[in-house]
């Protein structure tokens, strides 16, 4: 049984989607480690560590994701989360950017995959078995 | 009924507290100098020959108990996996069971900590790390150093339970001591040290009195059943809880300055009192106990002067003696009495910052976040604004006539605005010294335990 660590990041209260969202995975056999919302990098760092989590989904709904994910990679690095997924998803960037360079500018900054909004749960579902190896 | 004795073997003094059952009332107490060295016997003896002359009455002694934080109190060494998740449950586990956390180490053990666990007079290791089901590799590592370095020290292993069994096979067939209980923080964040409280308590009770040499007392006391920090923190928990009909003083906190350390004990939730504010970090015990080894009185008096600087010394202290001189006097001599006004005006201004300080560390913290959205406040610890009670207990404050004015020093302060310290709590002194006493007696008479409390603390 995997591990995941949810949560959603920054000063973001959005809390409706990740309650969804640990209850879609917990139904699919995930083992799900929620550390809610207003989580900093560390708090997602620190509780992939001690739960050896195989990925970590990031949710920011307000907008201001792209600065709250900033070298999310390089400190996961930089603790020893070598092998880490990360997934990000929700609202995350401000207003109505393509999506296509959106996901783009996540993928170069370390993210293994991105969803636009209104991302059906089963895709990461799918995605997070074929990345886990299950 | 009778006379029951609780005595306490402290690292100075072996004191001794006679309850008389059937008046519900305290008799007498006493103390002699603590007696490890040649035989703990010694001093127990004199101490109750003095009490029974003192008070006749102490004839017919019906029970005996006893706690014990002589010949350095229990020491221990936490390690877990990461700082602010597994190492600290597993220091609060040390803390909460009355030990000195005197090592910390976090992720995979080095030879250099190896080293540093070797030439510490460390009594016990409490090994976590992962949370059940999570990382294991650590903790496995860590066993393994463990036992190869073959400290000879007993080993707790409160970590993933899914080690457990590769850690039961690594240390089976080894010399090594080793207990396996319950994981200090088996979900993130979520705290249970009870099961490790238990057995360092039991490993105190059967080995560690022993190698310190107070097991010889326990022919005349019976079993010396908890370290006395532990004691006083059962104290506090019983004064605040209160028992059946006979009601508590609700949330308070115990501050205890010593010659070496100072400890400080809460009671209560400490939760968020505004609804802004966000909690964050691991749970936090109800009974919270911190222990600050570079803040006190005596042993600690030139720790304590290297944290402060001669500028903030004199914020405290009003003469223009050698600081310096001063302290070192008191390091070197642990038995040290004040004489003249000035040396009583510098042990004022050490109790004083000893009183600040821990205060500081042991409360919660609030933090300012700047976020895109406006300041955002996250709370770290707890909240202790609305702690109405605070209890000085210790040698140094007990006999200070200006201890109330001392202990003035936890409230909230313009220059510490985001502490969350005490707002003007009622201020008591256990001029008695009964505290530890009462920790003892409420194992067997909470009710009785606390009605005393609530006669005594003034
Ligand atoms: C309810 C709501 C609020 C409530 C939240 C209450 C709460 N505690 O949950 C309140 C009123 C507090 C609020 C405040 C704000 N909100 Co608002 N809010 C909404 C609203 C209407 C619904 C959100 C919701 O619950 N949706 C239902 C859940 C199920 O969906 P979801 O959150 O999107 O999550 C799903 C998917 O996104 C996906 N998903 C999410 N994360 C991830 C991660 C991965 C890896 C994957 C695979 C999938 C995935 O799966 C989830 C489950 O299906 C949305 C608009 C909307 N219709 O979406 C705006 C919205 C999110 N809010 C918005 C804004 C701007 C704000 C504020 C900044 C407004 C302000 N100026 O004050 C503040 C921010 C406060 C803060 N600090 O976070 C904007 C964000 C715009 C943007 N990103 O560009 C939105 C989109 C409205 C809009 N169209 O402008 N909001």
């Amino acid at each position: 049984m995997s591990t995941v660590v949810i949560g959603v990041i920054g000063a973001d209260v959005h809390a409706v989607g990740n309650k969804i969202i640990e209850h879609v995975l917990t139904e699919h056999g995930f083992n799900v480690v929620n550390i809610g919302v207003l989580s900093s990098q560390e708090d997602f760092i620190n509780a992939a560590i001690e739960t050896s989590a195989g990925a970590i989904l990031v949710s920011s709904l307000y907008g201001h994701g792209e600065i709250d994910c900033k070298y999310m990679r390089e400190n996961c690095q930089e603790a020893g989360l070598n092998n880490i997924k990360l997934y990000v998803g929700g609202n995350i960037v401000v207003g109505k950017q393509a999506f296509k360079e959106v996901e783009q500018r996540f993928k170069k900054m370390g993210f293994d995959r991105v969803y636009p909004p209104g991302t059906n749960i089963e895709d990461a579902v799918r995605h997070l078995r074929e990345d886990l190896g299950e | 009924m009778g006379i029951h004795l609780l005595v306490d073997f402290g690292s100075t003094y072996t004191k001794i507290t006679a309850i008389d059952l059937d008046k519900e009332c305290i008799v007498g107490t006493s103390k002699a100098m603590t007696t490890v060295k040649t035989n703990v016997l010694e001093g127990f003896d004199l101490a109750l020959e003095k009490l029974t002359v003192s008070y006749p009455e102490v004839s017919d002694i019906t029970g005996v108990s006893a706690c014990s934080s002589a010949a350095g109190g229990l020491k221990m060494a936490a390690i877990g996996l990461v700082e602010e998740l597994t190492v600290e449950a597993a220091k609060r586990a040390c803390l909460g069971a009355g030990a000195l956390v005197n090592l910390v180490f976090s992720h995979h053990l080095s030879r250099k900590e190896i080293k540093q666990l070797k030439n510490a007079d460390i009594d016990i290791i409490l090994l976590a790390g992962g949370t059940d089901g999570g990382n294991k590799e650590c903790i496995l590592h860590n066993a393994k150093k463990l036992r190869d370095a073959n400290l000879g020290v007993p080993i707790i292993i409160a970590g993933n339970k899914d080690a457990s069994d590769e850690i039961e096979e690594m240390f089976e067939d080894s010399d090594q001591e080793y207990y396996i209980v319950d994981n200090v923080m088996p979900k993130l964040k979520k705290l249970q040290v009870k099961e490790a409280k238990d057995v360092i308590r039991q490993i105190f009770i059967t080995k560690i009195i022993e190698a310190k040499g107070i097991k010889k007392a326990e022919e005349k006391t019976g079993e010396i059943i908890m370290p006395t920090p532990e004691a006083v923190l059962n104290a506090a928990e019983l004064l605040a809880k209160g028992y059946e009909d006979e009601e508590g003083f609700g949330e308070l906190m115990v501050i205890d300055i010593g010659g070496a350390t100072t400890d400080v004990h809460t009671i209560g939730e400490g939760f968020p009192k505004r609804s802004e504010v966000i909690l964050k970090g691991l749970q936090e015990p109800f009974a919270k106990r911190t222990v600050e080894g570079d803040l006190g009185m005596r042993y600690s008096a030139n720790a304590l002067l290297s944290l402060v600087s001669p500028y903030e010394f004199k914020q405290y202290y009003e003469y223009d003696s050698d600081i310096e001189s001063a302290a070192n006097k008191r390091h070197e001599n642990v038995d040290y009495l004040p004489d003249t006004d000035e040396e009583v005006a510098f042990d004022k201004a050490l109790a004083r910052i000893c009183c600040d300080y821990s205060m500081s560390r042991h409360v919660g913290h609030v933090e300012v976040v700047y976020t895109p959205l406006g300041n955002m406040y996250y709370q770290t610890g707890k909240d202790l604004t609305d702690i109405k009670y605070v209890i000085g207990t210790g040698g140094v404050l007990i006999n200070n006539a200006d201890a109330k004015d001392i202990l003035k020093e936890v409230n909230k302060k313009s220059n510490k605005k985001l502490e969350l310290r005490p707002t003007d709590p009622t201020i008591l002194i256990d001029r008695n010294y009964i505290l530890s006493a009462m920790g003892l007696l409420g194992q067997k008479y909470p009710k009785l335990a606390l009605k005393l409390m609530k006669e005594h603390l003034v």
